[in-house]
């Protein structure tokens, strides 16, 4: 365990000291970016505004630099059990090629952070280029991935040096975690982004919604998933970061592209229903409180085998003494997060989590905890902010339907 | 008829003893897209630095502050059917409210536009 401490430390130091350029910030700033710093990283808040931006990924199609979020390769024997011990999915089952959204559990049941896992493909070559990372921090976890038997996970930008310390400690030796420091990553959504896509990526169409598969452009290797935290149609596009300049003048050659910055990511997923890391959700919240029972598989359901099982399971069957909601506020005042739900006498019983103005809808929506009780869609609810009581709408999410392109409906 | 200016980005425009109050072209270019606009009722009291009106983007919400103290006459109605006219036209179509002054001396310590305009060249 001293060895991992000391792991632990360098990790935590390597991100404290300055705010990091993404590999695609100059590009971002020639483009009218204006930067903010999340996570870390200097990021792209907007270009031309969060309307317009909101709007052109609805109606076309935008790209999003989410080079900042964690890009991580499991290997090693028994890798997907070992991944099973902190996930609460079917990580076993999953095909090569085929992607689930799962929950990093603490031990006791709340949630450290959510991500994507892809099973790589078997026997082929590793779709990233070979690199390895922080050679005197990682160098006791010895060697580069080998394709075989890996899985490809990608978490959020805030956490994934947290998510490293504490996947180290709970990971069997076996297991070889690869940070993929030098891998951009590239999120084209929307309607036309995948016909638009295809025009310089062949065969990129033949994916479907939580699939991926190894491309090329040019003589770069891609590594491509048909997914995104928009709720419209999209890939995901995993590449060597001295290559993202280039590739992303490409993308932005389409007519159909245009860069989208962190604010309209945020009122895109907000009217997704899409739960945002550190925000609707962190490690007070379970999964069943979070209303992600899906990211539970049933055959880890029926083992319970996974960290927090007795008490995740026992809110399963009861119900939590909280859940998250959705809410459309009556009016045209944004209620954001922070704002408590009160009863009526006043006094707050649940909070806001997430909130803002819809674009798509016209009005403004939010996420929220409130007692199970008033959890059902059509409960009025009240929020109190800033002195003013607001009037909401419990609404099943999400807001606006998700656009998936899913097998068997090509 | 004077133009003046706070640091808060607020701008009011002095006729006689009336006032009309809104916020800069910069302010407007920082909040972005303008969602929702509460301005004040007619007859109410402000003092100078009072929050007066709340100007909410789809980022953000904002107090506005009353760059001066008085009586307020009008809030601008035509700001609740389209708020984004803060957006095209901060500072004219898109003002906030007017207000009769009671202490026009408090206007010698806001910005003319040039003052301002170097101050906001330095932010």
């Amino acid at each position: 365990m001293s060895d991992y401490a000391s792991i632990i430390d360098q990790a935590d130091d390597y991100v404290e000291p300055e705010i990091l350029p993404l590999p695609l910030d100059a590009w971002h700033r020639a483009h009218g970016a204006r930067m903010v710093e999340f996570a870390g990283y200097d990021m792209p808040i907007q270009y031309e505004g969060i309307m317009a931006e909101h709007a052109w990924t609805r109606d076309s199609a935008g790209l999003f630099d989410v080079s900042h979020m964690g890009q991580l390769v499991f290997s090693g024997e028994g890798v997907a059990h070992a991944l099973e011990t902190v996930l609460p999915g079917d990580i076993a089952g999953l095909g090569e090629g085929k992607m689930r959204y799962s929950l990093l559990l603490a031990q006791d049941g709340g949630i450290l952070d959510d991500l994507m896992a892809t099973r790589l493909p078997d026997d082929q070559p590793s779709p990233f280029s070979a690199q390895d990372v922080e050679p005197e921090a990682y160098d006791p976890l010895h060697p580069l991935p080998t394709a075989s038997g890996s899985f490809y996970v990608v978490v959020n930008g805030a956490t994934k040096y947290d998510d490293i310390s504490y996947l180290i400690e709970h990971l069997p030796d076996d297991v070889t975690i690869n940070i993929l420091e030098d891998q951009a990553l590239l999120a084209v959504q929307g309607p036309k982004a995948v016909e638009a896509v295809a025009r310089i990526v062949a065969g990129v169409d033949g994916l479907v919604f939580m699939t991926a598969g190894a491309f090329h452009w040019n003589d770069v290797p891609l590594w491509i998933s048909r997914s995104g935290y928009t709720g419209e149609d999209g890939v995901e596009i995993s590449l060597p970061a001295e290559h993202a300049v280039a590739f992303a003048d490409a993308l932005l050659a389409l007519a159909e592209i245009k860069p989208i910055g962190l604010g309209a990511r945020d009122s895109l997923r907000l009217e997704a229903g899409l739960p945002l890391y550190g925000h609707d959700l962190d490690p007070e919240i379970t999964p069943v409180m979070a209303d992600l029972g899906f990211a539970l598989s049933k055959r880890r359901r029926e083992a319970a085998d996974f960290p927090g099982a007795e008490r995740i399971l026992t809110q399963r069957e009861h119900g939590p003494a909280t859940k998250r909601v959705g809410l459309i506020v009556e009016g045209r005042q944004p209620a954001r997060e922070g704002a408590e739900v009160i009863d009526d006498t006043g006094a707050p019983i649940g909070r806001l989590t997430s909130g803002g103005f819809a674009p798509t809808l016209g009005k403004p929506i939010a996420m929220a905890y409130v007692p199970l009780a008033l959890s059902t869609p059509g409960t009025r609810i009240e929020i109190a902010q800033r002195g003013k009581v607001h009037t909401a709408t419990v609404t099943a999410m999400p807001f606006i339907p998700h656009r998936y392109v899913r097998a068997g409906a090509k | 008829m004077s133009r003046y200016f706070t640091q808060d980005h607020e701008w009011v425009d002095v006729d006689g003893d009336i006032g009309t109050v809104g916020i800069s072209e910069y302010a407007q270019s920082q909040l972005g897209d303008v969602v929702f606009v509460d301005v004040p009722e007619a007859g109410k009291t402000l003092s100078k630095g009072d929050e007066a009106a709340v100007v909410e983007s789809v980022k953000a919400a904002s107090d506005v502050y009353s760059p001066v103290s008085g009586t307020v006459n009008e809030g601008n109605a035509a700001l609740t059917d389209d708020s984004s006219l803060v957006n095209s036209d901060a500072e004219a179509a898109g003002w906030f409210f007017k207000l009769t002054l009671s202490d026009p001396s408090e206007l010698d310590s806001l910005m003319d536009e040039a003052a301002y305009a170097a101050f906001v060249e330095g932010l």
